[in-house]
């Protein structure tokens, strides 16, 4: 079986879920090699790696690596790409992700595809497009096929892989130093997960009110574990940060739950939201087009069902 | 300082998007066009910095006849001229060959600085102001939310998962705002005046050097081999409130084993 590299997402020396995500898509098609850009590998990570699948290990831990901005992935990838000849290369569809890959595609000369939901035989990519309004299929045509795969497109899997490590020391080129990171600049984000990686997102929109009540969203939101999102107009009054915005002009997510209070579904915020798999709506104007997208949807006033919601689930936990 | 801003045309969000069954690329006649969202912000940006630094904003687009529009719009907003890359050749380009095409007016036109928005409200790969820095060897600074400029210096401030980062380059560079990095501004009256009146210099393929070879829709990198229309999602249950919502979502969140 011909390899299929995949693109570590790391923080922290963890491995993120997205990885195993693509670890497990990879199985399905090919052999799966992990690449692991930048420093923080570890026995941990390796084990994390070998429990869903992969055979290989390509380690690249220089600091270098990260002290650049996405140019340097670009080149490890490339020259893995010219020595190894993957059958494709998975990346997580985030937007770091899509830019490594662009670069790629242009470094190897081949076709590239971002924001697959899914990928089957002939790596025959699944899209959703124009905010979920149409389903596309759609493939490479020259080169190494390089695929960037949206976090929550699979549910991942273990199986156990030999997780072979090979070292990999790549000579950077002058123009992958060209833009340097001087400081990394943590916000605070409490223990939330990230919101386009979580399994559960709960988001608030102009229903909501105030920037204070959104304190009832992140209630809900921190009684599933899930993220907390937000829509355009709440983000443009200021009522929440800005990078929780999903949108069109925001975050794309796509988790297994998905709950709008007081969201009305514009389709710029759906085509942030579309591809969510179960689709929760709390909103007190009936004709609100949010609810023709909704697996469930309650008429009310988000004020009385989220904490009525919040406790319910506290008392069943 | 020659700033050179790319901007794109897309269908209007609030109308409908469709795809050609013919070649399966964007009707671009189905729905209105309008200047890209994020391009807006990019041209503010490139304008705040003209006016703090000195020099000229130069509007680059590729697109068919009708991009005139988009072009009239960031000029309106008080860009100084335009150079429009239009030839029947480009239609159907994938980002691959978009870049290779900007790319290569780019080195005609000559820059200090690029100006892109960070993705497209119809394609969203948001891979082309990487994939520029790529062809052109030059730093990349995307997803910025600010930009400072000190001499041949150009740090910007990268929106990540966790926060920002701070990066550091020399000019010339290429740079991607992220939406709210400012307040574009509205065209006014007498700026939308001045507009008609600013030169737009047309290019075709043969004026930039493009290859017809590396274009179009018959020579893309990747392809649509089929596509639907997005089948309606089931009808799922809406009840009313009768102030038990909340038990009753919890009902269906367990009975989906969320809780």
């Amino acid at each position: 079986m011909t390899e299929i590299l995949v693109l570590v997402e790391h923080v922290d020396g963890d491995v993120k879920k997205v990885t195993l995500e693509l670890l497990t898509l990879a199985r399905s098609l090919g052999e799966p090699a992990a690449v692991w850009a930048g420093p923080g590998y570890s026995e941990v990570a390796k084990g994390r790696l070998a429990e869903f699948g992969a055979e290989k290990v390509y380690v690249a831990d220089s600091a270098d690596i990260v002290d650049y901005v996405v140019a340097p992935k670009a080149e490890l990838l490339a020259s893995l790409v010219a020595s190894r000849a993957p059958a494709a290369v998975l990346i997580a569809s985030t937007a770091e992700g899509k830019e490594i890959a662009g670069r790629l595609a242009v470094k190897t000369d081949s076709g590239v595809i971002t924001d697959a939901v899914g990928l089957g035989e002939g790596f025959v990519a699944d899209q959703s497009i124009f905010g979920g309004g149409v389903n596309v299929h759609s493939r490479v045509s020259k080169g190494t096929p390089i695929v960037a795969v949206r976090p929550n497109s699979t549910a991942p899997v273990p199986s156990t892989g030999a997780a072979a490590e090979e070292k990999v020391d790549v000579a950077l080129s002058d123009a992958a130093r060209a833009a340097k990171v001087v400081e990394r600049v943590k916000q605070e984000k409490g223990a939330r997960p990230e919101l386009t990686e979580a399994a559960i997102v709960v988001s608030g929109g102009r229903g909501v009110g105030s920037g204070e009540n959104f304190a009832i969203i992140e209630k809900l939101a921190d009684s599933l574990g899930a993220a907390v999102g937000a829509s355009r107009a709440a983000t443009d009054a200021g009522w929440y940060p800005h990078a929780f915005q999903v949108g069109q002009t925001g975050k794309t997510v796509s988790p297994q739950l998905y709950i709008a209070a007081g969201i009305s579904g514009a389709i710029q915020h759906r085509a942030g939201m579309q591809t969510s798999k179960t689709i929760v709506v709390i909103n007190k104007d009936p004709e609100a087009p949010i609810f023709e997208i909704a697996d469930f949807g309650i008429v009310g006033d988000l004020n009385q069902v989220v904490p009525q919601l919040t406790e319910e689930i506290a008392k069943r936990k | 300082m020659n700033i050179v801003v790319c901007v794109k045309q897309v269908p209007d969000t609030a109308t409908e998007r469709k795809l050609r069954s013919d070649d399966k690329t964007l009707d671009r006649d189905a729905a209105d066009g309008v200047i890209n969202e994020l391009c807006e912000y990019a041209v503010e940006e490139a304008l705040r910095l003209k006016e703090a630094h000195g020099g000229e904003v130069t509007v680059l687009t590729m697109g068919p006849d009708k991009a005139t529009d988009t072009i009239r719009k960031a000029l309106a907003m008080g860009a100084d001229k335009a150079v429009h890359l239009v030839d029947p050749a480009l239609h159907g380009s994938d980002a691959l060959s978009t870049s290779y095409a900007l790319a290569q007016t780019l080195k005609k036109i000559g820059f200090d600085l690029v100006i892109l928005g960070s993705e497209s409200t119809d394609a969203r790969t948001g891979m082309l102001a990487a994939m520029l820095a790529e062809r052109l060897g030059t730093p990349q600074l995307t997803l910025a939310n600010k930009v400072e400029i000190s001499g041949a210096g150009i740090t910007v401030q990268r929106v990540t998962d966790y926060g920002f980062d701070k990066v550091e380059a020399s000019l010339p560079a290429i740079v991607s705002v992220v939406e709210k990095i400012n307040e574009p501004r509205y065209p006014s009256f007498k700026g939308i005046m001045a507009a008609k009146k600013k030169q737009v210099q047309t290019f075709g393929i043969a004026d930039a050097e493009i290859d017809a070879a590396q274009v179009g829709v018959a020579n893309a990198w990747s392809e649509v081999a089929d596509f639907a229309v997005a089948p309606p999602r089931a009808a799922g249950t809406v009840v009313k409130d009768e102030g038990d919502g909340g038990v009753k979502t919890a009902d269906y969140l367990a009975s989906k084993k969320f809780i």
